[in-house]
């Protein structure tokens, strides 16, 4: 009876810390704590980016207001890598944008949402002219993502996907006016008031990048959702011939057999491995060269890798499923190399269970 | 009582703010150099009782083949009874094993990055796999928080 009212005790004690400290941290949300847990491993420590973008240059804290660092967060990039966070409160995104604001002194702009009124056929025109050949022809942004990969370390920005919907929903029209007639020092964005345009000019590419609001985004994200996260197939041959036509079938898709080994090889004493469970490798560099530009957090693919397995004399391929694993990464682009990958993976075991 | 004391034990613990998390990634930035960060999360990874069996050096195979790249590696590591377990009761599984975390630098700083194992949930019929799966993952965030 005692060590029963001891363990109560001991768990209403844990309790009530627990308690205490989230009340506590509802009580005076750290910007500092919260940006270190969700954002710095992305956007670095002092925000001078990583994977993602740099968010510590003067030029551009100096040039958003608030609401847009704030629907930012909350609402993410659809596509590009920029995760949205629908469980933090409102007081710790504002408690992160106040840590991300001392990254840099200056003035915070005012949150001004005054609608520009110009003229969209105009403005496609002059975009053409003055922004695609960084933006996109359709303001799909720049590729790839990281300063690791694809993006050389001199270069602090690659150019935002100004058509996305969560750019869309953060950025007002007098964001992105003041972003076009003040430029950002230190990326390659320039003043366009300086580079010869009017403001006239300048209002109807704001009205014509607004209107790319009206255009659906292309996503295979809901495709994705339905997926598993493994593709399996039924072999007509016994282990040895699977494997073996299994790095056949991936020479004849241009890929490398880098490894074969045992399941359990390297975790148990050698000669004591199970061989019921044969892992073979391939890797293609110059695919693996691409696919990480677009997504330096791949890896978890990586190696390529198809798995034969013998049970009860029947035998089994399988792999991971990349349309599953894409979801993963909130990346259109990298999703498209995954469909290249779920077509290579089902063409590879195909063959080789024939 | 046990499981009670492990569900109020995990509530405290994930209030300490580990690496961040979304959906199916769990990503860790550490300040440590490549090397420091790759002993740090070996040593780790012994210290919570699972063993090394690779490390597959991507940027050594993309050097070779003519690519230039940052330090780039994925070490492979497992416990031998639970992926032994795993593979015969959850054969579902066995293209995730054995488990697996990323490792690359950046500039002087080390990014590591590994799977939300519990996403996978959705392959095991057991609910014994499924808390596996939830201890792999808390292991994981554990490995990953002593990579400073």
């Amino acid at each position: 009876m005692h060590q029963q009212y001891s363990r109560v005790a001991l768990i209403a004690g844990l309790m009530l810390a627990l308690m205490a400290s989230a009340l506590s941290a509802q009580a005076a949300p750290n910007g500092r704590t919260l940006y270190e847990n969700n954002c710095s491993s992305c956007h670095g420590i002092d925000g001078n980016g990583g994977v993602g973008v740099p968010l510590s240059l003067p030029s551009f804290l100096n040039s958003v207001p608030d609401t847009y660092l704030e629907k930012t967060i909350r609402y993410g990039r659809p596509g590009r890598v920029m995760p949205p966070y629908p469980t933090l409160s409102d007081a710790q995104i504002k408690s992160i944008v106040a840590h991300l604001r001392s990254f840099a002194d200056g003035e915070v702009p005012a949150s001004l949402d005054v609608l520009v009124r110009g003229d969209i056929k105009r403005g496609k025109t002059l975009y053409a002219q003055n922004c695609s050949s960084c933006h996109g022809v359709n303001g799909e942004g720049g590729k790839g993502t990281g300063v690791t990969f694809s993006r050389p370390r001199d270069l602090p920005v690659i150019a935002p996907a100004i058509n996305n919907p969560g750019f869309l929903l953060a950025a007002t029209d007098s964001m992105i006016k003041r972003t076009l007639i003040k430029g950002r020092q230190g990326t390659p964005m320039i003043s366009f008031i300086k580079a010869g345009l009017k403001e006239k000019d300048i209002d109807d590419i704001v009205s014509y990048v607004r209107s790319f609001e009206k255009v659906k985004p292309k996503t295979n994200r809901v495709k994705s959702k339905n997926e598993l996260p493994i593709l399996v197939y039924d072999s007509a041959s016994d282990l040895k011939t699977t494997v073996a036509n299994l790095k056949n079938a991936a020479a004849a898709e241009n890929f490398r057999i880098i490894r074969v080994q045992d399941l359990e090889e390297g975790l148990v004493k050698k000669g004591t491995e199970s061989n019921r469970e044969v892992i073979v490798y391939f890797c293609n560099f110059e695919t693996l060269n691409k696919v990480l530009a677009v997504d330096p957090r791949v890896g978890l693919f990586l190696p390529c890798r198809v798995t034969v397995v013998e049970r009860e004399g029947k035998v089994q391929v399988m792999s991971i499923n990349p349309r599953y694993l894409s979801a993963m990464y909130n990346n259109d682009e990298l999703d498209k190399f995954c469909d290249e990958m779920y077509e290579i993976y089902t063409n590879i075991i195909e063959e080789a269970v024939l | 009582m046990r499981n009670l004391f492990a569900i109020v034990l995990l509530l405290a613990v994930s209030n300490f703010g580990f690496a961040s998390e979304s959906e199916g990634l769990i990503i860790h930035r550490s300040t440590q150099t490549f090397p420091e960060a790759m002993l740090a999360l070996q040593t780790s990874i012994g210290e919570h009782g699972y063993t090394v069996s690779r490390v597959q050096r991507v940027d050594i195979g993309l050097t070779k083949s003519g690519y230039k790249t940052d330090k780039y590696r994925i070490v492979f590591f497992g416990k031998s009874n639970e992926i032994r377990a795993v593979k015969q009761s959850q054969p579902q599984l066995i293209p995730y094993l054995p488990l697996k975390i990323v490792i690359f630098s950046e500039n002087n700083e080390t990014l590591l990055v590994a799977s939300n194992m519990t996403q996978f949930a959705v392959l095991a019929k057991q609910k014994g796999t499924k808390v596996l799966l939830e201890r792999w993952n808390n292991d994981i965030h554990s490995i990953f928080s002593e990579v400073k």
